[in-house]
């Protein structure tokens, strides 16, 4: 279910600038992201992919530029932190799973805590969004049970149960071995194949091109490339062509 | 040269140690709930942005780990009662041992809380949970966990250290030993009880937060491992 016509994109940044100290990481970002697309961003490390991503929950605040997100001005100072990260779901390289909580209770804690669900419509929701990740039978385990996979599909889940419109994905198999991998890999496709609004971070090549509609080329802190999946096996700059040709695009 | 022990002559006045006993025991436990309290409000004070909350808690923090128990008890002592309030000898103890371990739980506290991985609290934003609720959900228990035993020892010691409150004649262990001693002229006895009262007292008081841990830290208990 692709509405990729739609008017409004979900997620636009317009010439965003962001430097840390002398160093600049973003210098004229712009991409934007419709509803139900699926936008991966690849790029060396240091390209500042993850920066670009993290600005658009606002984890950094960019120095120039405009991003808007779901209808808010995310660059302002006045955004409403709270109702953007309602709309964002995020996951990290590092899964970030509370592991004082059982998996139950790191999916419950939000739609309790923010949206004043009740106990026994989250611990459903938390069922129902443990199936979405095929990990129904850990509802009870604590974190430090699972395998990494695991821990991944589980933040996953967590970030489904606050219902975003639109999911980022920063680097989230970085930490995996190639199965587990797969079994991460196999989730967010699903997740796009349902229609979820998706931005990925990935080094993952193969699985950019077989799930993007879109790749977003980063080199120096600018969009260097851009377009349809197909420039990966057919790139027109040379740093595209340097980058999937050192091995990058396996599948 | 020979010593001459007459316990029966101190034990005769048990009441009065187990009434001493009891007592200290009610100054621990009261100082420590409050100055667990204190102390981790001054350790979120020092993290918090605001640098006039932050170097408040600081001042406290470092005045109190560099003046003696003895001088902080007699300045709340003749302080309270300079500024006209009329306070039993235990609550002045009560609130002289709690901005005293206030102090040391803040230090132990701030460690717990740099323990935090920053990805735990991005995790919690990211699901838009208030700071409170991160403060309260996310952070409290997971530092308090990482420093549980670090956090134990010092209110057993506070408990030991409560015997100083005997020069305030709060009527705590100490102060009851201070009395029976000149009262019997058994001074040796009578802290040789004494002493075996504290050792009971802080066992006492390690099962306390053993169980309390079981309680806090219902994954400890679940994976089976220990603190």
């Amino acid at each position: 279910m692709q509405q990729t016509a739609s008017p409004t994109p979900i997620v636009s940044l317009r010439d965003v600038q962001k430097s840390f100290g002398s160093l600049k990481v973003l210098d004229g970002v712009s991409f934007a992201v419709e509803r139900g697309e699926v936008l991966a961003i690849i790029g060396r490390s240091g390209s500042g992919k993850s920066t670009a991503l993290r600005c658009i929950d606002r984890f950094e605040k960019v120095d120039g530029g405009e991003i808007i997100v779901c209808g808010r001005r995310v660059d302002l100072p006045d955004i409403d932190l709270r109702a953007l990260r309602q709309d964002v779901g995020i996951v990290f390289q590092s899964y970030n799973l509370f592991p004082h909580l059982t998996i139950e209770q790191n999916i419950t804690l939000a739609p309790c805590s923010v949206k004043r669900m009740g106990l026994s419509e989250a611990k459903a929701l938390a069922r129902k969004v443990l199936a979405q990740v095929g990990l129904e039978e850990k509802v009870h385990a604590y974190p430090e049970q699972l395998s990494g996979g695991q821990q991944q599909r589980a933040a996953i889940a967590r970030s489904l149960a606050m219902q975003p419109k639109v999911m980022l994905f920063d680097e989230v198999t970085s930490a995996l071995d190639p199965e587990l991998t797969g079994e991460v890999l196999k989730v967010i496709e699903q997740l796009a194949a349902d229609g979820m609004t998706m931005v990925m971070v990935t080094h993952e090549m193969g699985f950019a091109r077989s799930i993007a509609d879109r790749i977003v080329f980063m080199h120096r802190g600018k969009v260097h490339e851009t377009g349809p999946a197909s420039i990966l096996t057919a790139p027109t700059t040379p740093e595209l062509v340097q980058f999937v040709g050192t091995g990058n695009l396996k599948s | 040269m020979s010593i001459e022990l007459d316990f029966p002559a101190v034990l005769e006045r048990w009441p009065n140690f187990v009434g001493g006993a009891i007592l200290t025991l009610e100054l621990a436990f009261f100082a420590t709930v409050s100055g667990a309290l204190l102390g981790t409000l001054a350790a979120v004070g020092r993290g918090t942005h605001s640098r006039l909350i932050a170097r408040i808690c600081k001042v406290y923090v470092e005045a109190i780990r560099n003046t003696p128990l003895l001088v902080q008890i007699f300045l709340v002592y003749f302080g309270l009662a300079s500024i006209g309030l009329k306070l039993s000898a235990f609550t002045v103890a009560v609130v002289a041992l709690t901005i005293n371990v206030g102090a040391y739980t803040a230090e132990i506290m701030r460690a717990g809380f740099e323990a935090i991985p920053r990805g735990q609290i991005e995790a919690a934003e990211g699901l838009a949970l208030t700071r409170f609720q991160i403060y309260w959900h996310i952070i409290l228990l997971p530092a308090v966990e990482k420093v549980y035993p670090a956090l134990t020892s010092q209110f057993v010691l506070l408990m030991l250290a409560s015997s100083v409150c005997s020069q305030i004649s709060a009527e705590e262990l100490t102060a009851v030993a201070n009395y029976i001693q000149s009262d019997t002229y058994r001074a040796f006895e009578t802290y040789i009880i004494v002493a075996v009262l504290y050792i009971l007292l802080s066992l006492v008081m390690r099962a306390g937060f053993w169980g309390l841990g079981l309680v806090l830290f219902p994954r400890r208990r679940q994976l089976g491992t220990p603190l």
